[in-house]
């Protein structure tokens, strides 16, 4: 690995005719082309085969149903639910203190030792195995401040996993924004936040959108994380406030895929569809703002 | 800077200091992560003895608590999913960003995105229900919930990471590179081979060492299908048995288990392991990339 790039020009005057190069070319780029297939061509094929065989499970009585007889029956309104108000509390909590921590580093730090160890900080957050995070929010949140297992303890530990998301895509979008923009509402009069506030987060709103949907659709799929604070086996009810348990999509999906026998495969399709669609969905609106946004921009 | 603040209205000044604070919080939720695994794992070192701990048995309701078993699993796993990952990954990011047409490369981008974005229960699930049927039939094993299983799986979902970290790398390289071989009548291919990979090496590395971590870390997918077997077991048919991750021991069992007892405290201290493991990945491709940084802005100056 010590070799330097520019040396191995000697190698390639012995190569013998352009001819024997061009095959060697093709060659390789046809082996390429076949890496990308291989990485492509399965997600298509999963997406088309979990819509084929999901979609016959699907009805109104499915999505809006209660589970019956040990969940071999009826619908998943109650994970479609706890599901959603999982990823509304991570919002709460994540959303605020991502974008704020990102206008920290992008607009205020400078570039000093605590700023690099903020740094090392988030991109450690985003490395953390969701399992460890799943024992973090079990230790802190389920047992010592004792919320139990709750829409409240599960929130939180998502939305820790989440923050290093919603910030590094949030710094991107504030830093992309032309310096000159700041400087010409500071010449103004502006003050610092007011230039942020009024200059800053519109012209970067786009990018910030795109990373706050990325990072909530990881919470929205995550299982381990809400294994021990949030999640219910079994609840035909609806949660009542933040602090009771839930029935959640990819907790629930676990449960009937693994831990139920005699479980009919029609509506475990099913519940994967609904899981599948609910966070692709998420992802396509990202990729829809971010490329709408870059095609409007005009700096 | 102090005369500054003092002539802001109240307002910049509370909103700065939120802001600041919300940028400490970062570090303030790695400490209180370490902290707190720390505090409920590491008492475990004090009821098991090491020589127990580094044994081959894994047997809680036993009190048996050999990590071995687990250790191995993870490695097994990991070492496939890695020789899945790396190639692939690193071929389509090539790919996208050397070879692919403009209008192939808008659709392949949000392609590998998407499949960064599956959730891995749902592909867990896939795995129960198509792939390890069809591995079992296919060799002909006893059973198709094995290491081999979480293997492929865990490949497919370390790819996307692989491929956006080596594309920004290769991305990264300057045109005139590219274009300084290609004068000197290299062909496209071995200007890729030979000048463009090179230059871009620690961001590829980076990538590769990223992906690593998160396949050690990947936790339902490969609990799914990977058989629950904590049994320690080497040598290449390790591959066609079913295993158990470190990962999948602690979300399997973590449940069970009463509050503050020894296998709550050994189930941290793998909490731990894992924690000090994805540490040394994440500082080390951060120093990796902050290097690359330095040497490119040399060379440039």
């Amino acid at each position: 690995m010590t070799a330097e790039p520019m040396t191995p020009a000697p190698r390639m005057a012995r190569a013998t005719s352009s001819a024997s190069r061009l095959r060697v070319q093709k060659i390789g780029f046809g082996l390429l082309g076949l890496l990308a297939a291989l990485t492509v061509l399965p997600i298509i094929a999963v997406v088309v085969y979990m819509i084929v065989q999901g979609a016959p499970a699907i009805s109104w009585e499915f999505l809006t149903g209660f589970p019956r007889e040990g969940m071999r029956a009826g619908g998943i309104w109650p994970a479609i639910v706890g599901t959603f108000f999982l990823t509304l509390g991570t919002a709460i909590f994540a959303v605020p203190l991502g974008i704020g921590a990102a206008i920290y580093l992008s607009e205020y730090a400078s570039e000093n030792r605590w700023t690099r160890l903020i740094r090392i900080a988030i991109i450690n957050l985003a490395g953390i195995p969701s399992v460890v995070y799943g024992l973090f929010g079990m230790g802190l949140f389920v047992l010592f401040l004792n919320f139990g297992t709750s829409i409240l303890a599960g929130s939180l530990t998502l939305s820790i996993m989440t923050l290093p998301v919603i910030i590094s895509t949030t710094e991107e979008a504030l830093r992309a924004v032309p310096q000159s923009f700041r400087v010409v509402s500071i010449s103004l009069g502006g003050t610092r936040w007011q230039t942020i506030w009024r200059i800053v987060l519109p012209q970067s709103l786009p990018g910030i959108l795109t990373g706050v949907i990325l990072g909530l659709e990881r919470a929205a799929g995550e299982t381990a994380p809400i294994l021990f604070t949030v999640a219910a086996f079994f609840l035909p009810r609806l949660p009542h406030s933040p602090l009771d348990a839930t029935m959640a999509l990819p907790y629930h999906l676990f449960v009937i895929s693994t831990q139920v026998p005699g479980m009919p495969v029609q509506i475990q399709y099913g519940t994967a569809l609904v899981l599948l669609a609910f966070v692709l969905s998420m992802n396509i609106i990202a990729t829809v703002i971010r490329s709408r946004a870059r095609k409007r921009r005009q700096w | 800077m102090r005369n500054k603040a003092t002539s802001l209205s109240w307002i910049e000044f509370l909103i700065t200091r939120l802001v600041k604070a919300s940028g400490y919080s970062a570090i303030v939720f790695v400490g209180l992560i370490f902290f707190f695994l720390m505090g409920e794992g590491l008492p475990a070192l004090a009821e098991t003895s090491l020589s127990s701990l580094l044994s081959t048995r894994w047997y809680p309701i036993e009190g048996y608590y050999g990590l071995l078993p687990l250790i191995g699993g993870s490695l097994v796993v990991t070492l496939g999913a890695t020789l899945v990952a790396v190639p692939v990954g690193i071929g389509t990011a090539v790919f996208i960003s050397e070879i692919a047409p403009r209008w192939l490369r808008e659709i392949l981008k949000p392609l590998v995105e998407v499949l960064g974005g599956f959730p891995s229960v749902v592909l867990g699930f896939l795995g129960v229900l198509v792939l390890s049927p069809f591995l079992r039939e296919f060799l002909g094993l006893p059973t198709g919930l094995t290491a081999l299983a979480g293997s492929l799986l865990l490949g497919g979902i370390a790819i996307p990471t692989v491929v956006s970290v080596a594309e920004d790398a290769l991305d990264a390289v300057p045109r005139s590179y590219r274009d300084a071989a290609l004068a000197l009548g290299a062909t496209q291919w071995q200007t890729i081979w030979r000048v463009t990979l090179p230059a871009a090496r620690s961001g590829v590395l980076t990538a590769v060492m990223l992906g690593v971590g998160r396949a050690i870390g990947e936790t339902m997918a490969v609990m799914m299908v990977t058989g629950n077997a904590p049994v320690l077991r080497l040598g290449l048919e390790a591959l066609f048995m079913p295993t158990r991750t470190m990962t999948a021991t602690i979300a399997a069992e973590m449940g069970e288990v009463a509050n503050g007892s020894e296998h709550y405290h050994v189930l941290f201290l793998i909490g731990i392991a894992l924690f000090l493991i994805s540490l040394a990945i994440n500082v080390t491709a951060s120093a990796l990339v902050f290097r690359q940084h330095k040497r490119s802005e040399r060379i440039l100056s």
